[in-house]
């Protein structure tokens, strides 16, 4: 009768204990083999500004920092996740890393809904992060597993744009004094 | 006191001006507020067993298994959630005839189609309750499915809804002028035959709901990612047999809606049954699997259609019949016939012929509902007429902007009716047309396309004119005997610090409803628009209204906003003027101070008011009572809707040997009347041309021929990614509407109105040279080689 349910429940409810530096901070939660990067930090971390929209991969809305890489948070197992570096959207914001990007974001509303918008802006970090003067096609390719149903795209793709020369003549600007 | 609504010069003059949403900088932060967000003490979690038949009885369920699994709380039955859930009918009586069976959270005896939800259980988590689904057995008897609307019309074939004769939800028929004589007498007539693939609204959100029923205060408050909290209130209300004022619906951020989050979904009545059944918070957030299967579709018809014109290319008459396959019920409450009702009433509406015969048909199968998703009907209405007046245009040898330029109605000549009866009260279409040609560079980008054919690349250019239906009236829903309201509330307050706070019904999904709310309180009240708190989307605490669908939330909760904050100035005006010894005539407020009305020489800050008000009354003369809150509602009245317009083109090249065509820019301009927010409105257009877009080209629900989904997951249902999209020129003409002070009309559908039309007139024209033609949305690459004979 409950041979079945019991098999089941001790799969589930068998937990292990992993390492992370969340945003900076040390903690350990007790995940289940089959949970999620993306749901151990909505659910157990209480991180909810990365977002889960397709669980496959395919929408960009889960994006993190896995050891300063950009990661689908849903296609990596918590238990995978074990020992390493996590930054989502609540520490980049609060480490000020990407405050140029939200402030043009902002100005220029690249965001409507929101939902995908921590994805963007993870993947934008990324992005800039590789490629200092991208143009608007390649910011369009790096974009092309970011899903947003709500901006048509354009606004994203100036405020990265944007960005990109700011810090590129920022960068310059410091060269030329050093 | 009436200060002009455009003056850009003054102070706190926000109407008109692009200033960014303040609500955004949460969001950027990933501090947003989601449903699916939630997390309540004691809450358990719902998972849903579906059915894999699109059509079968319902034999047998066993859930013993299920039940004993520790964690799980309940599981529940169709019966169980009908002991306490009056079931609903999805149609409205201005839709005569109509018919569609009745619905309940969770069916008893039958399925109806592939994905439907069967057995609901909830337990301690998602995982669990998933799991305890698949311990559950049930035993189905299939039952003929019906997939297609060919077969749903063949007499004596297999029935959707027992006792019912025929799979017809709803017929309807326009007739007027003298349409036979206009074709027998007719130089050209143009005829097509098109369909319109089915697809879905895919928020980035999923569906999401948490109910939490308290039987001790006998209060059920709902979560729900909605558009519509007044809606579900009433719904949950009557459905549940809750008093209205027990029952408490917020709407919190939301990952996107576009008209899907606003109808009733089976799974989510069931929720707050298992709630009321439970005693506990139930969460219950959709998969994106789910959602392919459950949230509802949207077009699904086919369309055949001729135009008939004189020898100079003067339209004279058109004939539509549009069929369109449903569900096998039709949506609560708003019902799944309005797509097709406004495809026969808006086909030709830019035009000023007035010989119109149409006929609806409306009919079931066993697939997930359609219902109203953004831009409604308006999509089909555009491609027919827009892809009709090309090929006319052709046929005479006319350019696609003259055709449109001889036989749209003139901007002077307002008001008109249209032969379907709807009332436009003034439109800009050649207006539109000049400058769109103007952006375009039309003449440009023709000499390209020649000079590059000649090279064996085949560009198209499409334009296609569109009437949009914004601001509804009660004609919409209300006289069909729906309780959707078409009005909507304010309560607007002069907190004791002299800010305001403007609790309205219109409500937020991104569009920035709180920022225009705010830019309009803070311009007509004078006051810094940092200073205006808005507070959207609680039934608890905003008062009734309609909330945002439809084009509605500018126009007329703007106006709400605007007489709301009208009337409170006046009375903040009578408190000064008798703390000033004035005549309240004679004073203003200007960036949060009281004035002298023609010297603007700051008097008092209005903060001074406040605090005299609300702690020193004792100093006001006697008799005074200060009403520093004032609540004010607004209807819309005088024409039943808004109607707006606009024109759209596009350039596109098409890959001759893949089939693959690939967007290069697109354009339109539109007139939404008064623009409050350039930048908001701008990218309301943007988001809406590219969600056309990708109907056009790529979005489609495929199903098997036993009614199977085919690519219910976002790998395989193709949506419009950055890479595909081009970038959007826009350009204004603004025509207020006079039946407001505010004059503002709807833009939420414009952009999805039109651009799938100009993509099918591009495409046909990139391809004219081969004399092949594509009369089929999503226009798929292995369409165009077909077309091509290729493939």
């Amino acid at each position: 009768m409950n041979g079945l349910g019991e098999t089941l429940l001790d799969e589930a409810d068998e937990t292990v204990r992993v390492r992370l530096i969340v945003n900076g901070r040390k903690v350990n939660c007790e995940v289940a083999p089959r949970d999620t990067l993306v749901d151990c930090l909505r659910d157990k971390l209480e991180l909810t500004g990365t977002h889960a929209g397709c669980e496959m991969g395919a929408c960009g809305a889960c994006l993190v920092q896995l050891d300063g890489r950009a990661v689908h948070s849903c296609l990596v197992f918590a238990v995978q996740a074990d020992g390493a570096r996590i930054d989502t959207i609540e520490g980049l914001s609060e480490r000020g890393v990407i405050a140029d990007l939200q402030a043009e974001f902002h100005r220029r509303n690249a965001l409507q809904c929101g939902f995908c918008t921590p994805g963007m802006l993870v993947n934008a970090q990324e992005l800039l992060s590789r490629v200092a003067q991208p143009s608007r096609e390649e910011i369009r390719d790096a974009l092309s597993g970011n899903y947003c149903r709500c901006t048509g795209y354009e606004a994203i793709v100036d405020a990265i744009d944007a960005v990109a020369k700011e810090r590129s003549k920022a960068r310059n600007a410091g060269g030329g004094g050093a | 006191m009436s200060t002009p609504l455009t003056s850009l010069d003054r102070p706190n003059s926000y109407i008109g001006r692009s200033v960014p949403r303040p609500n955004a900088k949460r969001l950027l932060a990933g501090r947003g507020r989601y449903v699916s967000d939630l997390k309540l003490p004691r809450m358990l979690h719902a998972a849903f067993l579906r059915s894999p038949h699109a059509h079968a009885k319902i034999v047998a369920i066993h859930a013993d298994e299920a039940r004993a699994l520790e964690g799980v709380h309940l599981v529940a039955t169709g019966t169980d959630l009908a002991g306490i859930c009056a079931p609903w009918t999805g149609t409205l009586d201005h839709f005569k005839g109509m018919t569609s069976a009745p619905q309940l959270p969770l069916p008893l005896d039958r399925v109806v189609w592939a994905g439907q939800a069967v057995v609901a259980v909830v337990a301690e988590s998602r995982a669990i309750a998933e799991d305890a689904l698949e311990l559950i057995e049930v035993d189905y008897a299939d039952l003929p499915v019906v997939v297609d609307i060919d077969s749903a019309r063949e007499v004596g074939g297999p029935l959707i809804n027992p006792g019912s004769a025929h799979n017809t939800c709803f017929r309807s028929q326009l007739d007027s002028g003298s349409v036979d004589d206009a074709f027998a007498h007719a130089a050209h007539v143009v005829e097509e035959e098109f369909s319109f693939g089915r697809h879905t609204a895919v928020t980035l959100e999923p569906r999401a709901i948490v109910a939490d029923y308290d039987p001790a205060a006998g209060m059920l408050t709902v979560h729900h990612g909605t558009q519509t909290p007044y809606q579900f209130q009433d719904l949950y209300s009557r459905h549940y047999g809750i008093p209205e004022a027990r029952v408490r619906v917020i709407a919190s951020d939301i990952g996107g809606s576009f008209g899907m989050k606003l109808h009733v979904y089976h799974e989510d009545m069931a929720v707050v049954g298992l709630s009321i059944l439970l005693g506990r918070p139930v969460k219950y957030v959709a998969d994106r699997m789910e959602s392919f299967v459950s949230d509802i579709h949207a077009r699904d018809h086919r369309v055949r259609a001729r135009m008939a014109l004189d020898a100079k290319g003067e339209i004279l008459a058109m004939d539509v019949e549009d069929l369109t396959a449903i569900g096998a019920f039709s949506t609560y409450p708003r019902t799944s016939v309005v797509e097709g009702n406004q495809v026969i009433r808006l086909i030709g509406a830019p035009y000023r012929f007035k010989n119109y015969r149409a006929t609806l048909e409306v009919i079931f199968q066993n697939k997930v509902q359609t219902s109203q998703y953004r831009a409604v009907g308006h999509p089909i209405a555009c491609a027919v007429t827009e892809r009709l007046v090309d090929m006319a245009a052709s046929k005479i040898g006319l350019d696609p902007f003259a055709i449109r330029g001889q036989n749209v109605i003139p901007d002077d000549a307002y008001p008109q009716t249209s032969p379907t009866g709807y009332r436009f009260e003034a439109l800009s279409h050649q207006a539109c047309l000049k400058r769109l040609h103007e952006i375009m560079d039309y003449d440009g980008l023709r000499a390209e396309q020649a000079a590059l054919r000649k090279r064996g690349v085949y560009r198209g250019i499409g334009i296609a004119t569109f009437v949009e239906i914004t601001n509804p009236s009660p004609a919409f829903y209300g006289v069909g005997g729906a309780r959707i309201s078409s009005q909507d509330g304010a309560i607007l307050s002069l907190t004791p610090s002299g800010e305001v706070r403007c609790l309205i019904s219109v409500t937020e999904q991104g569009q920035g409803t709180e920022a225009i709310i705010s830019q309009i309180v803070a311009d007509q009240l004078g006051i810094a628009q940092e200073r205006v708190k808005v507070i959207t989307g609680d039934t608890e605490v905003t008062p009734h209204g309609g909330a945002t669908w439809a084009c509605r939330g500018a126009g007329i909760g703007g106006e709400t906003a605007l007489q709301a904050t009208r009337a409170l100035k006046r009375n903040i005006l009578e408190i000064a003027a008798l703390i000033l010894q004035e005549q309240p005539s004679a004073l203003d407020i200007v960036d949060g101070e009281v004035v002298d009305a023609v010297t603007r020489k700051p008097r008092l800050p209005i903060a001074e008011i406040a605090r005299i008000a609300y702690f020193r009354s004792d100093t006001l003369p006697p008799g005074t009572q200060a009403q520093l809150t004032v609540s004010h509602h607004f209807a819309p009245q005088g024409y039943p809707f808004a109607f707006t317009n606009g024109i759209q083109g596009c350039a596109l090249e098409v890959d001759v040997e893949t089939g693959l065509v690939k967007l290069l820019r697109h354009f339109i301009v539109e007139d939404c009347g008064r623009v409050i927010n350039p930048m908001l409105v701008d990218e309301q257009l943007r988001g809406g041309i590219v969600q056309g877009l990708g109907a056009a080209l790529f979005e489609e629900c495929r199903y098997s021929d036993t009614g199977q989904l085919m690519n219910g997951s976002l790998a395989d249902y193709l949506v419009p990614m950055p890479m595909e999209m081009p970038d959007i020129v826009i350009a204004h003409v603004e025509t207020p509407t006079a039946d407001t002070v505010l004059g503002a009309k709807g833009v939420g559908e414009a952009g999805t109105a039109a651009a799938s039309a100009c993509v099918l007139n591009a495409v046909n024209d990139a391809l004219a040279p081969f004399d092949a033609t594509i009369n089929s949305i999503p226009i798929t690459p292995a369409k165009v080689l077909k077309a091509l004979k290729r493939f």
